[in-house]
């Protein structure tokens, strides 16, 4: 793992170098200590502080105080933990299927139909924007009354729709809107993935006579299981922890209907100063995580296993 | 037939003969479809921002404003009075985009420089340097990328608090200026790869380490660093959550802060569209002209970002 790949053996400079090793461990440390410090401030003594503050109750005025287990026997009687984890599996299911579908569906395009560095350049510009400025974009042409896709709306028998104000299309399309920020760049990602599957694979499906459609499920998929893996993993992850959009969109709202667990967190933090219940459910959010991050080395393992 | 890929290769010259191409003009249809939905939004940013406050409600659903005005730029970024920026329909909420510009601007090149370089002085080190506890902390390094930002968010809050630093530079950019687990972890990745000749070489000819980091692998290294900048101008420019916590005072907003703040400062009724939309546009621009100036760059960066 540290090794890389030495081709050469190279015996004078490496003994060279072991004989220089009190000096080089002086400057390994030297080279490492803007990013330990960095990474023990900022990462490691907030990882643990945090596990600490999760066992006191504390409102940033007064010390913290020491009450054990409490703040996740609270989360776990709390419905409205509960309620915040229950909407953000169901966007999560919303978002990410779709998401995936479609962004394999175009990475294949990309792959099969044009090669233009143009055309991937404007699919990824949703990408390049803040979840911020996207949020604001969507609530402008979602309005109810002066945005663009209900003036449309309004001359179709659909109707005028609510969207944000609805609170059960709220989650779907917060869902939609963060699917066309991360669908090019998604697609990109298979793409990626599509060049590394050797040209001579279709050749010779294509001399077995394998039809477009066979050969999509039965060779494309499953080569690009490991791309696949790593996509749906790292953005279940990335979904679990959805603020952005609903901070500027809904603010949780209409009636809690977008309150997402990372909202709630946020809520209890900065806005009822509940530190230690905050970060009690933090640390259950990283529990969460973590056992996906298992199951993604469970499932890395097969995708390579899939490969040869 | 063969007129539709004048760049195809000799296979995609040959699928058409096999089949009527339906199939195919059917997947251009849906991709240029998909490449419409991912600009049209920005189409329509611009042409909000473009359009006169009184405009708005008349020509909600047309694609270009009648009399294409710049007012709306001129109000967000504090050139007009703030009476002749009620006139032109404001709401009145003030919010210099000029500032915020500025500071989003300082806030990722602070970062960008500070992050990649640090960090590629710690990535040199475990990737070439021996020292005792080298493969120890890389490994605390590896399991912080797994950590979710509001576990770290609330106990880097009390940090920057009590080092009096809320509303400061220094507080916005603490967490993210000396290192990060992902720019570490891919640097090193890289120089793992660097043929060692040229270092072993140099150490003959009683070159240090630093001369090596600096004269050899650093300049051998513009590719990946290049990329790691792109991404980390990306992903700093658009960072909210961070900025939103920390910056209270709106001489320190950073643009996707001052959006939200612009937005929830307009007092009750429909919000200030069409400042909103200028403010907009003015943060999309720097991503958009990045995409532009180095095209090829970013898109091979952020297809490169995913085969971490």
């Amino acid at each position: 793992m540290t090794t890389g790949t030495p081709t050469k053996p190279y015996s004078a400079a490496s003994t060279a170098r072991r004989r220089k090793l009190p000096s080089q461990a002086l400057v390994g440390y030297l080279f490492i200590l803007p990013a330990i410090v960095g990474f023990a401030v900022f990462y490691l003594y907030p990882a643990l502080r945090g596990f600490q503050i999760s066992f006191t109750n504390w409102n940033l005025l007064s010390d913290p105080q020491g009450v054990g287990f409490q703040n996740y026997r609270d989360a776990m009687q709390d419905p409205k933990f509960w309620s915040a984890l229950g909407i953000t599996v169901k966007y999560v299911l919303w978002n990410i299927p779709l998401q995936t579908l479609l962004s394999i569906l175009l990475a294949v395009a990309m792959d099969r139909l044009v090669k233009s560095m143009f055309v991937k350049g404007l699919l990824i510009v949703p990408y390049l924007l803040s979840s911020v400025l996207v949020g604001m974009i969507f609530l402008w042409m979602l309005d109810p009354l002066l945005g663009i896709v209900n003036q449309w709306l309004a001359n179709t028998p659909i109707g005028r729709q609510a969207f944000f104000n609805d609170a059960g299309q709220a989650i779907p399309t917060i869902a939609f809107i963060n699917i066309w920020k991360h669908m090019g760049f998604n697609a990109l990602l298979f793409y990626a993935g599509l060049q590394a599957i050797p040209r001579t694979v279709y050749e010779a499906a294509a001399i077995d006579g394998s039809r477009e459609w066979n050969t999509f499920w039965k060779i494309t998929l499953p080569l690009l299981r490991p791309v696949t893996v790593f996509v749906l993993v790292t953005s279940v992850i990335g979904s679990f922890q959805i603020f952005d959009t609903v901070a500027v969109t809904t603010q949780g709202g209409p009636v809690d209907a977008t309150k997402v667990l990372v909202y709630y967190i946020y809520q209890n933090a900065f806005a009822f100063f509940k530190m230690g219940y905050a970060t009690a459910m933090s640390m259950l959010l990283f529990a969460l995580l973590v056992v996906f991050t298992l199951l993604q080395m469970r499932l890395l393992r097969a995708g390579e296993s899939d490969l040869e | 037939m063969t007129t539709l890929t004048p760049t195809g290769r000799a296979q995609d010259v040959q699928r058409p003969k096999k089949a009527f191409p339906i199939g195919r003009l059917v997947a251009w249809a849906c991709l240029l479809l998909i490449v419409f939905v991912s600009v049209f939004p920005i189409f329509i940013v611009l042409k909000t921002a473009l359009t006169g406050n009184k405009a708005l409600y008349t020509e909600a659903a047309s694609l270009w404003p009648s009399q294409p005005t710049l007012i709306n730029f001129q109000r967000v970024l504090g050139l007009l009075s703030p009476e002749a920026a009620q006139a032109a329909g404001g709401s009145g909420s003030s919010v210099s985009f000029a500032t915020a510009m500025k500071n989003s601007a300082v806030f990722t090149g602070l970062i960008v420089v500070g992050q990649t370089f640090f960090s590629a002085m710690a990535a040199y080190a475990f990737a070439r340097l021996r020292f005792p506890g080298r493969d120890f902390i890389f490994t605390l390094f590896l399991i912080a990328l797994m950590i979710p930002g509001i576990v770290l968010f609330i106990p880097n809050f009390i940090t920057v608090k009590n080092l009096g630093w809320l509303n400061t530079m220094p507080g916005m950019v603490a967490p993210f200026i000396l290192m990060s687990p992902f720019a570490v972890f891919f640097l090193r990745q890289f120089f793992l790869s660097l043929p060692r000749e040229t270092e072993e070489a140099a150490y003959i000819d009683g070159a240090s380490p630093l001369t090596i980091f600096f004269r050899i692998t650093l300049p051998m290294s513009q590719g990946p660093l290049v990329t790691l900048a792109i991404l980390t101008t990306i992903g700093m420019w658009n960072e909210f959550f961070w900025p939103f916590l920390i910056a209270k005072d709106e001489a320190s907003y950073t643009l996707p802060v001052a959006l939200q703040v612009f937005k929830t400062q307009t007092p009750q009724g429909t919000p200030d569209w069409t400042g909103l939309m200028a403010g907009t546009f003015i943060a999309i621009l720097p991503v958009f002209l990045l995409l532009v100036v180095m095209g090829r760059r970013v898109v091979e960066s952020l297809a490169f970002s995913g085969t971490k």
